[in-house]
């Protein structure tokens, strides 16, 4: 059986900056893997180029056994992969209800001219994901005036709607204030884990990693320098030097 | 239901009247005045919806003027008279023309659409007015005694038709804004990064809608020569494109009725001031732009909504 | 041979003159971000006014080689006032909104100068050809050339050189590419980020004026001729690349050559070679020759 998603000597260079050089992971169907590395380790790269947002130099990103290289952003979320952002990718001139209403029409592929966008149908579906986010309060609010929080949520929230198989978060605790950070993984462990859907989140806090990921795998300058179970790996030394600085 | 019952109301009442009290109670030259401006207005819709996906356009008159003359050289050379067979013809040129064009327009935004656009459209301009012997160059076309359903189009038969199809369109645009695709058009101009992550063509939908709007404003210019009856190569220059990114900008996207008041206003406006001083008329739109621009973003419209506001619709 | 002689020398006449009037468009744009969409009007003003300083000169002066520097005159006059009025006054104020309302602005701009130089010069046609006709003609393979284009020429590549030097030698340039670069990096290096704006836009507007005025004296003025420079020299620097002098450069020389080329064959081709050649271009190579795209960094 072929992994989830695989790459294989995925290399990647900005000018100089090694934002991934031979780079080989595999995260099999029903994972929850965290990816953990100080800034500048390409974590977010790595989302980019396994999205197709940008393309690797060498190398070959591999979808449930398909290659998926150079296929666009569009095309691999059709093939089941959802992303949330690190700076919340949102529509701010819309409603929260909007914005997921538009989710969830993109997901079966509706995006006609004639009916409407608020359809029955659909805006039952979306009043319960945004409930499950506890952001079914704001549903008629303006993303423009929702908290930071929130905003997060609602960036991961879109993501899961699509009802992906595979979703990557990156940093879904950026700008998250500290008492606020395991109640957002919390919900979203909750809504998660009863859902089937293999997780990848890349995150720098490694709490969070620690406590919300059953797998780890440690980027440094492009590499993978560790790859196991969360204590283990972020007990090691070379592992804590390379993320933090020190040990 | 009372408030869908309250604007069905409103609608038949505002439909009453202009379709009854206003040619009944006004002159003539208002009635005139009415049919150029609902006309026109569908043509500053069509810019209205782009802008909606922050898609700016200085060469609109180019499907204006393909509307327009599409309909001119049927009755020339092909001698059809009448109205609705002219303006089909018109729909089709603006459809072909602007699914054409489109097909690399669609891939640019901001400076770059709005110039290619202007290009294009200056483009047609210089073939209308060059070539002469197919056009008529500046003599233009004339459009004699068209026929509605056989009949002939009286000048009252004509401002019916310009509001009902100005009705409909409006209508139908509508029906585009709160559709899915609608919403991905703002979603585009919000964010174009997320549409794709959404798995969702930005590409297509910028194309579908650039082809509305060609579609808008080429009936848009079908009406117009029908009202006047003659049309010229003026109909696809420039600043007849800048006179529909003025009034789109001056109602504002927020609503589908913004183009036909602004249009409404700014035919009559025009009326006067273009009497009083020709010479002074683009710079007067020039400082009122600027103002929208420093202290109206929303353009007027945006004073209208100081009602509890639910989203940029 | 002869043949390929008159093709040549008209396009690079024609290219020369592309060149000259695109310059400026592209330059602003390369340091600012913004397309100028009253660079037509500029070129409008430098035109007429090097015409009307040229024909009062002619009623009453000796030199008719003095009609040149006046020519210049009116082109840095008109750069150095309307310049720093538009930037400073207005297009400063949007810097921070979308691209679209910055075009807007300066569509605003555009329609006011207009018509003041409508209510200035007036509608009917002003020809002021004596630097045209002062340098008279040469026979060359057989056929008569004036001489004027040539010195467009010469100023043409004196204008390129100038602006290559200036880029790439001076202090000046480095902070210029420093701006264009990056903005923010350049405020904490202490560049006065503002002063290089308004020195910029100026200089676009005196090229842009004086492309006017050295055209001036080849055409008969008319108000409507900054539209179609606008959107000629838009078509140009698309080819090129927004923001690449040297695009500008590159793309006036194929659109020259190739309408040359074109009008020999067919004359009344010579409106859409150059939208022809922008199309084509766009279709393969959207940012142009030497563009660049900028990918959203997520």
């Amino acid at each position: 059986m072929s992994a989830l998603l695989e790459t294989v000597g995925l290399t990647r260079f900005f000018g100089s900056v090694r934002a991934a050089e031979d780079l080989n992971m595999r995260v099999e169907q029903g994972e929850t893997v965290g990816i953990i590395g100080s800034n500048g380790s390409g974590k977010t790269t790595f989302l980019n180029l396994a999205t197709g947002y940008l393309k690797p130099e060498r190398g070959r990103i591999l979808l449930d056994g398909q290659d998926t290289t150079a296929l666009p952003p569009r095309a691999i979320t059709r093939l089941g992969v959802a992303r949330s952002f690190q700076i919340p990718q949102l529509y701010l001139g819309m409603t929260v209800l909007e914005a997921m209403l538009l989710s969830l029409a993109a997901r079966d592929g509706r995006i006609g001219m004639w009916a409407p966008l608020l359809r029955g149908e659909w805006i039952a579906e979306a009043r319960q994901v945004l409930a499950q986010f506890a952001l079914d309060s704001h549903a008629e609010r303006l993303i423009a005036e929702l908290p930071e929080g929130s905003r997060k949520l609602l960036d991961i929230a879109l993501a899961v709607a699509l009802k992906p198989r595979l979703l990557l978060m990156d940093e879904p605790t950026a700008g998250v204030s500290t008492e606020d950070k395991f109640e957002v993984m919390d919900t979203l462990s909750t809504v998660l884990r009863g859902s089937g859907i293999t997780t990848i989140f890349v995150e720098h806090d490694m709490d969070v990693v620690q406590r919300y990921s059953r797998r780890v795998l440690v980027f440094d300058q492009g590499l993978v320098i560790a790859d196991g179970e969360p204590a283990k790996v972020l007990g090691d030394a070379d592992v804590r030097r390379a993320v933090l600085g020190h040990v | 239901m009372t408030t869908r019952t309250r604007t069905v109301a409103l609608l038949l009442i505002a439909a009453l009247v202009l379709v009854v009290g206003v040619p009944l109670l006004l002159p003539d030259w208002i009635v005139f005045l009415l049919t150029v401006a609902s006309a026109k207005a569908l043509a500053v819709l069509g810019v209205v919806l782009l802008l909606r996906g922050k898609l700016l356009t200085f060469g609109h008159a180019l499907y204006y003027a393909a509307g327009a003359y599409a309909g001119g050289m049927a009755v020339r050379y092909l001698g059809v008279h009448e109205a609705l067979v002219l303006l089909a013809l018109a729909l089709a040129a603006g459809v072909a023309v602007s699914a054409l064009l489109g097909l690399l327009v669609a891939r640019y935004r901001a400076v770059y659409f709005a110039l290619l656009n202007l290009a294009f459209s200056m483009v047609l301009y210089g073939m209308l007015l060059k070539l002469y012997n197919v056009f008529g160059g500046t003599d233009g076309i004339g459009i004699h005694e068209p026929t509605l359903a056989g009949f002939r189009l009286s000048g009252l038969a004509m401002y019916e038709l310009s509001i009902s199809l100005t009705a409909l369109l409006v209508f139908l645009t509508h029906r585009f804004f709160v559709s899915p695709l609608g919403y991905t058009l703002r979603a585009i101009r919000d964010n174009e990064v997320r549409v794709e992550y959404m798995g969702v063509s930005v590409w297509r939908a910028v194309y579908v809608s650039y082809i509305i709007a060609g579609a808008l404003a080429a009936v848009s210019g079908g009406l117009i020569a029908l009202a006047v009856g003659h049309i010229t190569p003026d109909l696809a220059f420039w600043s007849q494109s800048g006179e529909f990114v003025f009034v789109a900008i001056l109602g504002g996207t927020g609503s589908v009725l913004a183009p036909v008041v602004g249009s409404v206003l700014f035919e009559f406006v025009r009326n006067y001031a273009f009497k009083l001083s020709p010479y002074t008329w683009q710079m007067t739109l020039g400082i009122v732009l600027l103002l929208i621009i420093f202290f109206l973003p929303g353009g007027v419209w945006s004073l209208t909504a100081r009602l509890p506001r639910r989203s940029h619709r | 041979m002869r043949l390929l002689l008159v093709v040549g020398l008209d396009g690079l006449a024609y290219a020369s003159w592309l060149f000259l009037v695109s310059a400026g468009l592209t330059f602003t744009y390369g340091v600012l971000r913004v397309l100028n969409l009253a660079h037509g009007n500029l070129y409008a003003l430098g035109a007429y006014l090097g015409a009307t300083l040229v024909l009062h000169y002619a009623a009453t002066g000796s030199t008719p080689a003095l009609t040149y520097a006046l020519l210049l005159l009116a082109a840095l006059v008109i750069g150095v006032v309307v310049g720093p009025l538009i930037e400073r006054l207005f297009l400063r104020r949007v810097y921070s909104r979308d691209e679209e309302v910055q075009l807007l602005l300066t569509f605003s701009i555009s329609l006011i100068l207009e018509d003041v130089v409508k209510l200035t010069w007036g509608v009917t046609p002003i020809f002021a050809d004596l630097p045209y006709t002062y340098l008279g003609r040469v026979r060359l393979g057989g056929v008569n050339y004036a001489w004027y284009p040539f010195l467009l020429t010469a100023i043409a590549l004196a204008v390129g050189a100038f602006l290559w030097l200036v880029v790439t030698r001076t202090r000046l340039g480095k902070i210029l590419t420093s701006v264009i670069t990056d903005r923010e990096v350049s405020l904490t290096l202490g560049i006065n980020v503002p002063l290089v704006y308004t020195l910029a836009f100026t200089a676009g507007a005196v090229l842009a004026a004086l492309g006017g005025a050295l055209t001036a004296p080849m055409f008969s003025l008319v108000p409507g001729v900054g539209a179609e420079v606008l959107v000629t020299s838009f078509a140009v620097i698309a080819i090129g690349g927004l923001g690449s002098i040297g695009g500008a450069a590159l793309g006036s020389l194929l659109v020259g050559m190739a309408r040359s080329f074109a009008v020999y064959k067919f004359p009344e081709m010579d409106l859409y070679v150059i939208y022809l050649i922008m199309a084509l271009v766009l279709l393969f190579r959207p940012q142009g020759f030497f563009g660049e795209i900028e990918v959203r960094r997520i």
